[in-house]
């Protein structure tokens, strides 16, 4: 296939079409992640609804200095990534590329104090369910305090992992994606008429933002804490 | 045993005619339209059977007034159901206060029961004809269902929660009950027999048989093996005299009233519920008693309630 | 690559199955034709495996004793049945097979929008396959198809996870369909195809890709959770754990109420293609028949909860939920009353499609009328979990799904393969299954309403009659099942050339397209000028 045929798919009539579908396309599969998550956040809401008390305890256990400064992270990391489609409609191979490194980087950020400060503090602390789950010293303390019983804690601990470890999955995924289109830029494959892979990656990256702009309060802050 | 040919299951308890009543409308509704739809389509895959090759049938799109028609028919039918349904649903679901509390407890594979005056039984539940029986049911493991087709009550047995159901039995003898929800490899072997019997009958073999202290005797006596006396009984812990049924002032300001599933709770999650002006001290006792150690304390602090003391 | 296909050629012509040879060609190809074959042949694979569990079971069922399995046997039997039916057959039979198929040739597209993404499906179904298959083999799972918790995850002793692996896998593979044809059906159609000129089939594809992308992530989600708890015994849905066991039955029937319209939906838009084309005329009411499928789709979502009415839930949600489950009825009536009206005043020939299309709509009105019995709440506590939500369920899944799956089959085999199968042994066979089915099932709706539960390898004497004909009819409909199977593949080496439209049918499919179609279905896009089913 020649290079202009490689633009448009033999699918489809001409490159609005392919852009369009793709587009629906990308909008249907955040449909799809929206009720993935959904099961999940309707599993937490039960369940604290349940056992405030223990939740709340569970909730005083994470460090929200580390959950405000990865919301910031990923807050940036849209701007930067909306910014690089800017780039990528306009052409500008340079900028493109210089947003897409950025976004890469704050991503790397985000899955480094998720893994290096705060899951490494809860293993060291006992706190990871499954793995090695007995709260000791202070922070069972800090538990009893609040007359939490410690299994609904675990319980809060479990879909803490679960609800971030997904998340973290997802910008593990995200993370691949951009060093593939950063690679892709650098060999100088998008044009403002081919950008739509770029586009497609945004849409993605800023609803795994938006995933933990709701997991951010709801596993950091609605606990009383403010 | 060869029963023939039944086309009916027995109709034994009270709310049993009224089930099969709503039954034979379901019937009688299900065979119209069947038969209905089946008979039209016959006869118009005959009456219009394609005679030659080029025929051209007319030009029909459609019909607003028969597709409201048979719209409108079915909800209103649909109506009559739902309404009929729900309100013998309802009606069947409340016991009635005079009931007799029998405890069921399911475990793989089999059914512990058990009566306020304390015999015991297995796979085998003996019950007075004419008069209500409420059972108060949960499970030592999995979910399983208590199900009595001749008395049609049937309700999940879900494992940290009780479920109950009544029944008052029409006519003595014996009756089939199953466990109805799957609940692992010898899921079939989980049924019994509900032994309906005379009130005079039912008497002889409660007092017949092995003798066995009542369950609030039996409740009364772990209530000083566990150490429970040793704060609710000196003012350290809330009293149970009347206790049971009442309401219940919690130190958030909630109030909750004292059923089974409250003093379960308390049993096994102390720190959950806190009775308004006590400290939360009680250590859970999760793991440390067995569900039917709980019922047995449970009706224990119900036999400490009269009903002057209800509020 | 596409002059080949312009040329007219009596003898020999170009088309998507001749047009390039070797295995490769198949297992990389992205052509939906193709895709849609290779899904063929994995379905009907995975049917007769279903089916050979459900023929065993009803033998055991012979003697109320149960003497030729072990329970443990049993239970691992109806679990592989009801997972691998609904999951590996069910879900994609319609869809997947005659989805992939038959939506490009249907609204005038060279493929689906996104053909490499057709084919990751497949793969993706084929894994999941693997995996279920793999759990089969190492010594099996048995917790059902519904896999309760928390015998599931706490005291199942099968390969629950690697199970629960295979529906989750499989579930991607649904979902991406459904995210392919959505995008499809909205911008791949041909010029002049507006959404009320589109083939009703479109209409319940649309509606069953809907429920694919919102039921399918439910269900993948929940069974994460599953494998969690049981690998790391973690108390979400485990009570002596800290979790609760109603939440999980919430979350699998989200997704298990609306899963059953899958199996449905596809269906009915086979049936309203068959009953136009074997009747000559346009289908009765199209604007009411193709909102039906949208309002199935939709009220799906909100009747979970009568999967549950004596799990101890609340008697207000009770009540909500059996008017909410009532309220699906009613567009099901509106399809059946419309079908049958199709046919009045029409020119109406029996050929095997149209046998199956009768069967379908008796058989659905039946099966689903009996589901008011299950959606009123008072009945509902007698007959949950016995032999007549068997009954039910199997007269809307066999007598309802796989009857307008093969007369589907039946109806496009000569679009698909270019040769016509023997009719009359085509119609013979509908009658067997026709008849094998309603002396399989028609007796469990007694046998229910007697009080015998469902999932039992061992029950009462007094219930061996009716199991006994239950099981004669079982062997008929498994002979019955066996006929086209012979006859469909004989047919694709000896059966006489079909030529384009041997049913005299309308649509794109038929009118445009050469039979086998060309690799990139049309020799020219067409446009479009008339509505659907202008039949005169």
């Amino acid at each position: 296939m020649s290079n202009h045929a490689a633009a448009v798919a033999h699918q489809f009539d001409d490159a609005f079409q392919q852009h369009d579908a793709a587009t629906l396309g990308m909008w249907v599969f955040l449909t799809t992640e929206v009720l993935f998550f959904g099961g999940l956040f309707t599993g937490y809401t039960i369940y604290r609804h349940l056992y405030l008390p223990a939740f709340e305890a569970g909730s005083h256990l994470l460090d929200v200095r580390f959950g405000a400064a990865n919301t910031l992270i990923l807050i940036c990391s849209s701007l930067t990534m909306a910014l690089a489609v800017h780039a990528a409609q306009l052409g500008h191979r340079k900028s493109l590329m210089t947003f897409l490194a950025f976004t890469l980087i704050l991503g790397l950020l985000f899955i480094f104090i998720k893994l290096a400060f705060e899951w490494r503090h809860d293993y060291i602390e006992h706190l990871v369910p499954g793995i090695n789950f007995a709260p000791e010293g202070e922070t069972l303390a800090a538990i009893q305090a609040r007359h939490a019983p410690v299994n609904y804690v675990e319980l809060f601990m479990i879909f803490y992992f679960i609800m971030t470890g997904i998340h973290a999955l997802h910008m593990v995924v995200g993370v691949g994606i951009l060093t593939t289109l950063l690679i892709m830029a650098y060999r100088g494959r998008f044009s403002p008429e081919r950008c739509n892979p770029i586009e497609m990656a945004g849409l993605y990256w800023h609803f795994v933002d938006i995933v933990w702009i709701f997991l951010f309060p709801l596993l950091y802050l609605i606990g009383g804490r403010y | 045993m060869w029963h023939g040919f039944p086309l009916r299951p027995d109709q034994i308890s009270t709310i049993a005619q009224g089930v099969d009543h709503l039954y034979y409308f379901l019937t009688a509704v299900d065979l119209f339209f069947t038969a209905g739809i089946f008979l039209t389509i016959f006869y118009f895959a005959i009456r219009y059977r394609r005679r030659s090759e080029d025929e051209q049938p007319p030009r029909i799109e459609g019909n607003l007034a028969l597709e409201i028609t048979w719209s409108v028919v079915p909800a209103l039918l649909c109506g009559v159901m739902f309404v009929w349904g729900s309100s013998l649903y309802i009606r069947n679901s409340r016991p009635p206060e005079a009931a007799t509390e029998i405890f069921v407890i399911g475990k793989q594979w089999m059914w512990h029961l058990q009566h306020p005056e304390g015999p015991r039984e297995i796979n085998e539940l003996h019950v007075p004809v004419g008069r209500p029986i409420k059972l108060t049911m949960t499970s030592e493991d999995v979910i399983h269902d208590f199900f009595v087709p001749a008395f049609r009550v049937k309700k999940d047995v879900v494992p940290g929660r009780y479920s109950t159901i009544w029944f008052q039995a029409t006519k003595t003898g014996r009756y089939r009950f199953f466990c109805a929800q799957y609940c692992g490899t010898f899921h079939s072997h989980m049924t019994g027999w509900v032994e309906v019997m005379t009130p005079e009958e039912y008497e002889h073999w409660l007092s017949g048989g092995v003798k066995t202290e009542s369950m609030a005797a039996a409740g009364a006596a772990l209530y000083q093996q566990f150490g429970c006396v040793t704060c609710h009984g000196t003012g350290k812990g809330p009293p149970f005299t009347n206790l049971y049924g009442n309401p219940v002032k919690l130190d958030n300001g909630q109030t909750v009233v004292a059923d089974d599933a409250y003093l379960r709770e308390s049993i096994l999650d102390p720190s959950a519920k806190i009775v308004a002006g006590y400290s939360p001290i009680m250590p859970t006792f999760r793991g440390q008693i067995s569900e039917e150690q709980i019922l047995q304390i449970i009706a224990y602090i119900k036999s400490l309630s009269t009903a002057e003391g209800k509020k | 690559m596409a002059t080949a296909a312009l040329e007219p050629q009596v003898e020999f012509r170009t088309h998507y199955l001749n047009h390039a040879y070797g295995i490769k060609s198949w297992l990389l190809t992205t052509d939906h034709k193709r895709i849609a074959l290779l899904y063929l042949a994995s379905v009907t694979f995975f049917f007769f495996v279903g089916g050979a569990a459900a023929v065993l079971m009803r033998l055991n069922l012979l003697e109320p004793t149960g003497s030729l399995l072990e329970p443990a046997t049993y239970n691992k039997l109806f679990s592989m049945h009801g997972i691998v039916m609904i999951f590996f057959f069910l879900a994609p039979a319609v869809p997947a097979v005659l989805g992939n198929f038959l939506i490009p040739l249907m609204i005038g597209a060279r493929d689906v929008a996104f053909p490499r993404l057709n084919l990751l499906s497949w793969y993706i179904f084929m894994l999941g396959g693997a995996i279920l298959m793999y759990a089969v083999i190492a010594g099996g799972v048995d917790t059902g198809w519904t896999f309760y918790t928390p015998l599931s995850t706490s005291y199942a002793t099968g390969n629950v996870v690697a199970a629960a692996m295979g529906v989750f896998v499989s579930g991607f593979s649904s979902i991406l369909t459904g995210l392919n044809f959505i995008v499809t059906i909205h911008k791949m159609r041909a010029p002049g195809l507006t959404w009320f000129r589109l083939p009703l089939f479109i209409w319940s594809m649309y509606a069953t890709s809907c429920i694919f992308i919102l039921a399918m992530p439910v269900i993948a989600i929940t069974m994460v959770l599953l494998a969690l708890e049981r690998l790391f015994h973690v108390g979400i849905f485990d009570p002596s754990l800290g979790g609760d066991p109603i939440l999980f039955q919430h979350l699998f029937w989200f997704f298990g109420h609306p899963e059953v319209y899958v199996l449905i939906l596809p269906s009915m838009g086979v049936i309203s293609e068959l009953v136009p084309c074997f009747s000559k005329k346009r289908i009765f009411g199209y604007s009411f028949v193709a909102f039906s499928s949208v309002a199935i789709a939709a009220i799906s979502f909100l009747v979970w909860g009568h999967h549950m009415f004596v799990s101890g839930q609340s008697v207000y949600a009770g009540l909500v939920f059996s008017a909410l489950s009532f309220a699906v009825a009613i567009p099901s009536a509106i399809k059946v009353f419309n079908w049958t009206a199709t046919m009045y005043k029409g020119s109406v020939s029996y050929s095997a499609p149209m046998l199956y299309a009768i069967g379908f709509i008796g058989l659905f009105t039946m099966g689903g009328l009996t589901g008011l019995f299950l959606a009123s709440l008072a009945t509902d506590v007698h007959l949950h979990d016995t032999y007549f939500v068997i009954a039910h369920f199997h007269y809307i899944m066999v007598g309802g799904a796989v009857m307008g799956y093969l007369g589907g089959i039946h109806f496009w085999w000569p679009k698909m393969t270019g040769r016509l199968y023997p009719d009359g042994w085509a119609r013979f066979a509908a009658g067997v299954i026709f008849v094998g089915f309603n002396l399989t099932f028609f007796p469990q709706y007694v046998l229910g309403y007697l009080g015998m539960p469902r999932r039992y390898p061992v029950y009462p004497p007094e219930f061996q009659v009716l199991n006994v004909m239950s099981t004669a009819g079982a062997s008929i409909l498994g002979i019955g099942y066996l006929i086209p199977l012979v006859y469909l593949i004989w047919s694709m080496r000896y059966g006489p050339p079909a030529g384009q439209n041997p049913w005299g049918a309308k649509g794109l499919e038929w009118e445009k397209a050469l039979s086998p179609p060309p690799p990139e279905n049309f020799e020219e896009t067409p446009v479009v000028t008339e509505e659907a089913y202008n039949y005169g």
